[in-house]
């Protein structure tokens, strides 16, 4: 009872109307930009920040959990019918969801898509129930050093797990260190980069970057695409999977869910890489791996599954340990942190509310996606008809406003506009924002905490190898770091060793 | 010679194909048959899907006339694409399909039929769902 005390009480807080309307409304912006291709989660919550300042943060953070998670379900529906994925989790969708469509499944896919994502979800709020409190017991013994490895491996983690290219991501993570030195010190007092500019004093504000990055730099980047020709409406009907279906399906939803669950705990782990990976497993497990992309149910209800599960598993890292695991944890993670609350191992027992407030709206959130998802899905279908030229310049205004709205101070929205270019030229060059914004939030982290325990440490580096967790972590951050390199010496050991021993054949038959 | 015929997958746009189709044999000539789509949306109900334009290419095959489909998009404005078209393959008739509208919401939004109907440069035909 002990435990359950605490849980139950968070029932209490998500039932409050406020609260229950702010749930409905985020998972149906959430389930919107999902529909939408280009708009993701991270772009929406950074726009939607500023809105979230007037309400109380538990009921601020329960809306843009329910963007993040609704948008999990939206991004299915263009995979499966227009083979255009809403989100980048639900790439893998479009190869057998495409199809399925094609052979007019489209229904089928589409409520398999729902059950799945709800069923993984679910099995994900369940594990998050259990787990944070332990992980957060465990955390409490951290000191300054643990939180300076823990950062460091965070940001080396995204850096090199997130797609694209390693170098641009590393390079990305080093900007945003450097942005989080920009200010007054807070040790010192000395002044750092602000070129005697007095709005640049007190450091470059994380709600500024985040919208520009992902805000502006996204509208600016899908303007590209504002002359692609329409394409005709495809008929969805019968949502309700048959029994075939559905018993086909449910081993992979099974298998998904958990693969889910602990994919999206890793850090740079997430929504995207745990639907990848469940669609490579449902083709290696099945039978016949040559139904997959023509048609097969496994294929869409596997991702589906896995993705939702691991958006909400990737919110353990971020409230038990308060280290973002991915760009949308990052900008949640900011979040909290206007609303005065810091993420970590006190908040569960300090925050108790806000903590299982947010866990427990996601049930209800679920449910309500659930409900819209399956008999609603045409009307989110017509949000599709929208031109971009006409909705790129609605949402710049509302980024514009927000962006004016947090200080009331021009200097933001210049901020805004400048981080909004500079967001489009990183997607234009292959530079993926998400790991800039997350080294920035984790930066000003790391530099308080490695400075504290260089105060504590009397300045001793060696001293981080000490405390069992911080040297732990350190090892894990070498390795990480190594491995790459190592990798790449051995594999080309290998291949020499090889061709040594092909040239020595030759000699002997030339012998 | 050619007849140029815009389609859309709905009743008008049907009718205005059998019309075209019929007008077509009686003077033996090339039905051209367009479907623009607008850019910029990612769906629109306008728009034919490739088994629309297959079966309406299938249906003046059928007749016995000579038939094509010309694929287009257009960017603002529909009816310029259209005559464009129209000047472009020097058609000697253009049918189109009208649908009612009254006359505040051909106020407000404007009417391409009766902008195709006015700015043309060659007889147009102008058929009503049936």
């Amino acid at each position: 009872m002990e435990f359950f005390g605490p849980v139950l009480d968070g029932f209490n807080v998500v039932l409050d109307p406020t609260n229950l309307l702010y749930c409905l409304l985020g998972v149906a912006v959430g389930m919107l930009i999902g529909v939408l291709p280009g708009l993701g989660p991270a772009a929406t919550i950074a726009i939607l920040l500023p809105m979230t300042y007037g309400v109380e943060p538990v009921t601020a953070i329960i809306m843009l959990a329910g963007i993040f998670y609704g948008a999990q379900y939206g991004g299915t529906i263009t995979s499966v019918l227009l083979r255009l994925p809403g989100e980048a989790s639900s790439v893998v969708t479009v190869f057998d969801g495409y199809v399925m469509a094609k052979q007019g499944r489209a229904g089928a896919a589409l409520g398999i898509a729902a059950i799945g994502s709800f069923i993984g979800a679910t099995i994900s709020i369940i594990g998050l129930t259990f787990l944070a409190p332990l992980v957060a017991r465990f955390a409490l013994d951290f000191g300054p050093p643990e939180y300076t490895a823990l950062a460091m491996l965070g940001i080396l983690l995204v850096a090199t797990i997130s797609g694209g290219t390693k170098i641009k991501a590393i390079i990305a993570a080093a900007v945003g260190l450097f942005l989080a030195t920009i200010g007054r010190d807070g040790f010192t007092g000395a002044e750092r980069f602000t070129f005697g500019n007095l709005s640049l004093a007190d450091g470059i504000d994380f709600v500024p970057i985040a919208m520009g990055l992902f805000g502006v730099g996204e509208i600016l980047y899908n303007l590209e695409e504002r002359h692609r020709a329409a394409t005709a409406p495809v008929k969805v009907s019968n949502v309700w999977p048959k029994g075939k279906d559905i018993k086909e399906a449910s081993g992979a939803i099974g298998r998904g869910s958990v693969l889910g669950f602990f994919l999206g705990i890793l850090p740079g782990g997430g929504a995207t890489i745990a639907s990848l990976a469940s669609y490579a497993t449902e083709k290696k497990t099945a039978k016949d791996p040559s139904r997959f992309g023509k048609g097969a149910i496994e294929g869409v209800a596997g991702p589906e599954s896995a993705n939702n599960a691991a958006a909400t598993s990737s919110f353990i890292p971020l409230l038990t340990l308060g280290i973002p695991a991915n760009a949308t944890m990052a900008i949640i993670f900011g979040a909290l942190l206007i609303q005065g609350v810091t993420p970590g191992p006190q908040l569960i027992n300090n925050d108790p509310q806000l903590f299982w407030g947010v866990v427990n709206s996601m049930y209800i959130g679920n449910i309500l996606l659930l409900i819209m998802s399956i008999p609603l899905i045409g009307i989110f279908v017509r949000i599709l008809r929208v031109r971009a030229a006409i909705l790129a310049p609605i949402t710049a205004l509302i980024t514009m406003l927000g962006a004016y709205t947090i200080r009331n101070s021009m200097f933001d929205v210049l901020l805004v506009v400048f981080f909004g270019a500079i967001g489009y030229l990183m997607k234009k060059f292959g530079f993926e924002p998400g790991p800039l914004v997350l080294a920035f939030v984790l930066g000003s982290l790391l530099e308080s905490n490695l400075r504290r325990s260089l105060l504590v440490l009397e300045g001793d580096p060696m001293g981080f190898f000490t405390r069992p967790i911080s040297a732990t972590l350190l090892v894990l951050f070498i390795v990480v770091a190594v491995w790459p390199i190592v990798k790449g010496v051995i594999d080309k050991r290998k291949n020499s060793s090889l061709a040594a021993s092909v040239a020595e054949e030759k000699l002997k038959e030339n012998a | 010679m050619s007849i140029i015929v815009g389609y859309v997958p709905s009743s008008v746009g049907e009718a205005a194909v059998a019309a075209a189709i019929s007008e077509a044999k009686l003077r033996d000539e090339t039905l051209l048959i367009v479907n623009s789509s607008r850019e910029g949306s990612l769906v629109d109900k306008n728009t034919a899907s490739e088994e629309d334009l297959a079966r309406v290419l299938d249906s003046a095959l059928k007749a016995g006339i000579e038939a094509k489909v010309i694929e287009s998009t257009y960017r603002d404005d529909l009816t310029e694409e259209f005559l464009g078209l129209a000047d472009e393959h020097q058609v000697s008739l253009i049918v189109i399909g009208l649908r009612q509208r009254s006359q505040v919401g051909k106020f407000i939004m404007g009417s391409q039929a009766q902008r195709i109907l006015l700015q043309a440069e060659h007889p147009v035909l102008a058929v009503k769902a049936s």
